[in-house]
C-alpha cells in the first residue's frame, strides 16, 4: 500500500488547516453559501435532507486495518455508529457536524486519509479492481497508475473548478471490474508485443442522466505519457465542456458534440504543447510507486493439499461450501484466496456497517490478510490475501458478524444508493425497496439456479445507484407527489457494455417485488439451460418481459 | 503594505504579495472606444484590442480582458509585449480561464503581468497563483489583505504548474 512520505503528510495537512480556516469563515458570516459550497464540496461535505454528509476517500479502494480503526472511531463519536461503503469505493459518513468536520479531517490525517477531491466539480477518487494485484486475469497491477494519478490530480490548480465532477477508472484485467466504460476517462491497461505497458484511453462514458459508454480515442499510449495525456483531455474539456447547463456539462456530452474524432485531435493539439514536459513519468518515478505494491511474502504452500483440505470442510458444512462458491475468488498465489465480505444481509441498508464491525474486520483483515481490505463498487469490503487453509476460521468469524452472506453477484446484492431515506436530491426510498426484494427472494437455492443477476437501484435519475447498467435496474421517480419505481433491463458493466432499456410505466413500491417475479418468470421460461440472465434477455429481447409485466 | 495615498478608495490590487496601487481602468465590452483619443492604463475587451491590434501590440500602456467564453488563441502572435492581460471571472466557479492562463504562459511563452479579475476570491488565490497569474483584482466588497493569506495555502505541489515566482517541478522527481 502506499505510504506516505514528508510532501504529501504536509499536503494533507496544509489542506486540513485551510479547510479549518474555510469553515470558520463560514461560520462567522465572511462566506457565503455560494461561496462556501464547491471548497466543502472539495472536501466530500454534503448537507443533506437530515444533516451533512461527509465522503472520505479511499484511494483505488485499498486501505489498511489502522485507518479502519480510526473510521470506527470517528463513526463512534462524531457520528451514530455506522458508515457507509460507497459505489465508488470510498467511505461516507451520514450525520457528522458540520463544525465538527474540521476535527475530524484532522483525525483522518493522523492515519493518511483525507475527503479531498471526493465531490464537487473537480477530478475525483480514481478508482480499479478490487481485486487489484491478486486477480487471476491482471495484466499488471494497476494500481501504481492510480497511485501517480491520484498525485497528479491532487489539487491540481487548473482543474478545480471544471464543468462538472470528472470520474477516472483504470482497468488491467480481462474482465472489467472497474466499470471503465462508464467513467469519464476509463484507462486500459494493455501490454504491447514487447510486454511493455501501453494504455489504451476511453473518453466520455458516464451515468447521471444520459447514460453514455465512452469511446476510445488514443490507442497504445506509451506509460511515459499517461499524466500528460490526461492533462490535454482535460484541459480541452475545461475550455469546451458545456456551462449554461449543469445536465449537459460532463464531458459525455462534449464528446458527443465534437464526435470522437474531432474530440481526439483537439487533444492531440493540446497534448503536442505538453508531451515530454516535467510531468512526464520517469522509470524511476514510476519504479518508486510500484514498490509500494509489490506482492507481500506469500508462504510456499502446495495447491492442491490445501483444496483437498477445502473438500473435506465442505462436507461438514453445507454453509461453508456455499459461501466458498459464491464468495470466495481464485488468487494468483498458490494456497491463497480472496474473500468478500458481504455488507448486503436483509434489513441492513447495502452497504452499512457498524463500528463494532469495523473493529471486528479489521481484527480479521490483520489476522488473515496482511493487515490490508479494499472496498468494491459493488459496496462489499475485500479481503484480498488469505490463505486456504484459514478459510474455514475466517468464514465462521464472519458468519458470526453476519458478513458471511453467500449471495455475492446474487439478486440479493444490490447496488443501491442511500435513496431518500438520507439523500435530498431523491425522488423516492431505495433502501426499503431491496429489503423488500431481499425479503421476497430469501430462498437462496432458487436464487442460485437464477444465477448472477446484477440489481441496481437509484432513487433518482442522478444514477448513484447505477441502475442504467444493472441487469436489472430500478430508479425512483416521483410521480404526482408519490413515490414509484421504474424498471428497467439489460444494462451490463462489464467488457460489453451495455445500457439497460426500460421495460415501460412506472410502479408503486408496494407493487416491485411482484414485477420483479414476474421478470424473473420470463427469464426463467425462455432460458435455455445455464443461461445467465443477461445472455437471455439480450437473446430474446424486451418484448416477452413487457408483455408478461403488462398483462 | 497598502499604498493608497493618492487614491480615493483603497485599490484591491494584488501584485508580488502586496497590495498596490491600481492605475488599471477596465474598459467595457459595449463601451465606445476611440483609439486616437484613448488615454493611458486601460484594459480593452478582447474584440476591441483586436481591431487595433497593429496599433496596440507594442504599446506599453493598454492591455488586453478576456472573458470567461474567450479563448486566448487570437493573441498568439500577438501578446508577447502586451503590459498586462487580464482575464475574468464572471463567478469564480467558472474555471475556464486557469487554462486560458496556463495557454498564454507556457504556449504563447507571454511574460507580462496576467491578471485575474472580476469574482476573485481568498480561496482560489492558490489555483491562480499556480497557473501562472502574476496579479489579482480581489472583487470589489471582498477583503484584499484577508485574501493575500490565500497565496500561501500550501507549501508543496503534487504536479507542475506555470507559477511565475517559482517554478516547480513535480514531486515525483524530487523524491
Ligand atoms: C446522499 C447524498 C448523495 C448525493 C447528494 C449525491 C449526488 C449525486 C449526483 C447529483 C450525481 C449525478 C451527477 C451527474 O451525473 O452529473 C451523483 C452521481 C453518482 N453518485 Fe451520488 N450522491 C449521493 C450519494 C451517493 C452514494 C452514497 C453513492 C455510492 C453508493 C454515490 C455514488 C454515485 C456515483 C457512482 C455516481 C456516478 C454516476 C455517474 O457516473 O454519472 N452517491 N451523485
Ligand atoms: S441516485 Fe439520487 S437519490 Fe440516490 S443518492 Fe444519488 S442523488 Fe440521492
Amino acid at each position: 500500500m502506499y505510504i506516505y512520505d514528508q510532501y504529501d503528510r504536509q499536503i494533507i495537512n496544509e489542506r486540513v488547516n485551510q479547510f479549518r480556516g474555510q469553515t470558520d469563515r463560514f461560520l462567522a458570516g465572511e462566506l457565503s453559501e455560494t461561496e462556501f459550497l464547491p471548497l466543502r464540496l472539495q472536501n466530500g461535505l454534503y448537507i443533506q435532507r437530515l444533516a451533512p454528509m461527509l465522503r472520505v476517500a479511499v484511494p483505488y479502494g485499498l486501505y489498511n486495518t489502522a485507518q479502519l480503526r480510526k473510521l470506527a472511531h470517528i463513526a463512534r463519536h462524531y457520528d451514530k455508529g455506522y458508515i457507509h461503503v460507497s459505489t465508488r469505493q470510498n467511505f461516507q459518513l451520514n450525520w457528522p457536524r458540520l463544525e465538527d468536520v474540521p476535527d475530524i479531517l484532522e483525525e483522518l490525517a493522523t492515519v493518511e486519509m483525507h475527503a479531498v477531491q471526493t465531490s464537487g466539480n473537480c477530478i475525483r477518487n480514481t478508482t480499479t479492481d478490487q481485486y487489484a494485484g491478486v486477480a487471476i486475469d491482471e495484466i499488471e497491477d494497476p494500481r501504481p497508475w492510480c497511485e501517480l494519478i491520484r498525485q497528479w490530480s491532487t489539487f491540481h490548480p487548473e482543474f478545480a473548478l471544471l464543468p462538472r465532477k470528472f470520474k477516472i477508472a483504470v482497468c488491467a484485467t480481462e474482465e472489467d471490474r472497474a466499470a471503465f466504460k462508464f467513467h469519464d476517462i476509463g484507462v486500459e491497461l494493455v501490454h504491447n508485443d514487447e510486454g511493455h505497458t501501453r494504455f489504451h484511453v476511453h473518453v466520455g462514458g458516464g451515468l447521471g442522466r444520459t447514460p453514455v459508454i465512452s469511446q476510445l480515442i488514443k490507442k497504445d499510449l506509451h506509460w511515459q505519457h499517461l499524466i500528460t495525456y490526461l492533462e490535454a483531455v482535460l484541459r480541452v474539456y475545461n475550455q469546451l465542456g458545456r456551462r449554461d447547463n449543469k445536465y449537459k456539462a460532463r464531458i459525455k456530452i462534449l464528446v458527443k458534440a465534437m464526435g470522437p474524432e474531432a474530440f481526439a485531435e483537439r487533444v492531440d493539439q493540446e497534448w503536442q504543447h505538453i508531451k515530454g514536459d516535467e510531468n512526464t513519468l520517469t522509470e524511476e518515478a514510476v519504479a518508486r510507486v510500484q514498490a509500494f505494491f509489490a506482492p507481500q511474502d506469500y508462504d510456499v504452500l502446495d495447491d492442491s493439499s490445501c483444496n483437498r483440505e477445502l473438500a473435506s470442510q465442505r462436507l461438514e458444512s453445507n454453509d461453508f461450501g456455499r459461501w466458498l462458491d459464491k464468495n470466495v475468488q481464485p488468487h494468483k498465489q498458490d494456497g491463497y484466496a480472496i474473500v468478500n465480505l458481504a455488507l448486503k444481509p436483509t434489513g441492513i441498508a447495502p452497504g452499512d456497517i457498524t463500528d463494532l464491525q469495523m473493529e471486528a474486520i479489521a481484527d480479521l483483515a490483520d489476522q488473515y490478510s496482511g493487515g490490508l481490505l479494499r472496498n468494491t463498487h459493488q459496496q462489499n469490503i475485500v479481503l484480498a490475501d488469505v490463505k486456504k487453509a484459514d478459510l474455514f476460521a475466517l468464514w465462521q468469524r464472519c458468519d458470526a458478524l453476519n458478513i458471511a452472506t453467500p449471495n455475492l453477484g446474487h439478486l440479493s446484492d444490490p447496488i443501491c444508493c442511500p435513496g431518500g431515506d438520507y439523500c435530498a436530491l431523491a425522488n423516492a426510498k431505495s433502501i426499503p425497496i431491496a429489503e423488500a426484494i431481499q425479503r421476497q427472494f430469501d430462498d437462496i437455492d432458487y436464487l442460485y439456479d437464477l444465477g448472477p443477476i446484477d440489481l441496481n437501484i437509484s432513487g433518482c435519475m442522478n444514477a448513484c445507484g447505477h441502475h442504467h447498467v444493472g441487469h436489472i435496474g430500478i430508479l425512483g421517480v416521483d410521480k404526482k407527489g408519490r413515490e414509484f419505481y421504474q424498471i428497467s433491463l439489460g444494462g451490463n458493466m462489464g467488457r460489453e457494455a451495455s445500457i439497460a432499456k426500460i421495460l415501460g410505466p412506472s410502479f408503486s413500491p408496494e407493487e416491485v417485488p411482484t414485477v420483479i417475479e414476474k421478470v424473473l418468470d420470463v427469464f426463467v421460461k425462455q432460458r435455455q439451460p445455464e443461461e445467465q440472465f443477461i445472455d437471455t434477455y439480450r437473446r430474446v429481447g424486451i418484448d416477452p418481459f413487457k408483455e408478461y409485466v403488462y398483462a | 503594505m497598502p499604498n493608497s495615498s493618492n487614491s480615493i478608495k483603497p485599490s484591491n490590487l494584488i501584485k508580488d504579495q502586496q497590495i498596490i496601487d491600481n492605475p488599471w481602468q477596465i474598459i467595457a465590452k459595449d463601451a465606445e472606444f476611440s483609439i486616437e483619443t484613448a488615454g493611458d492604463h486601460l484594459l480593452l475587451p478582447l474584440a476591441t484590442w483586436l481591431q487595433h491590434a497593429e496599433q496596440l501590440k507594442n504599446s506599453k500602456t493598454i492591455g488586453v480582458w478576456l472573458d470567461s467564453d474567450e479563448s486566448p488563441e487570437p493573441l498568439q502572435a500577438l501578446c508577447q509585449s502586451i503590459p498586462v492581460i487580464a482575464i475574468n471571472f464572471p463567478v469564480f466557479a467558472d474555471g475556464r480561464g486557469y487554462s486560458y492562463a496556463r495557454t498564454l504562459r507556457d504556449y504563447y511563452a507571454y511574460t507580462g503581468d496576467l491578471r485575474a479579475i472580476g469574482d476573485v476570491l481568498h480561496d482560489q488565490m492558490y489555483f491562480y497563483k499556480r497557473c501562472g497569474f502574476s496579479s489579482y483584482l480581489i472583487r470589489e466588497d471582498a477583503n484584499a489583505e484577508k485574501a493575500l493569506a490565500g497565496l500561501n495555502d500550501f507549501s508543496a505541489n503534487y504536479q507542475v504548474g506555470s507559477d511565475q515566482a517559482n517554478p516547480d517541478t513535480p514531486i515525483f522527481q524530487k523524491r
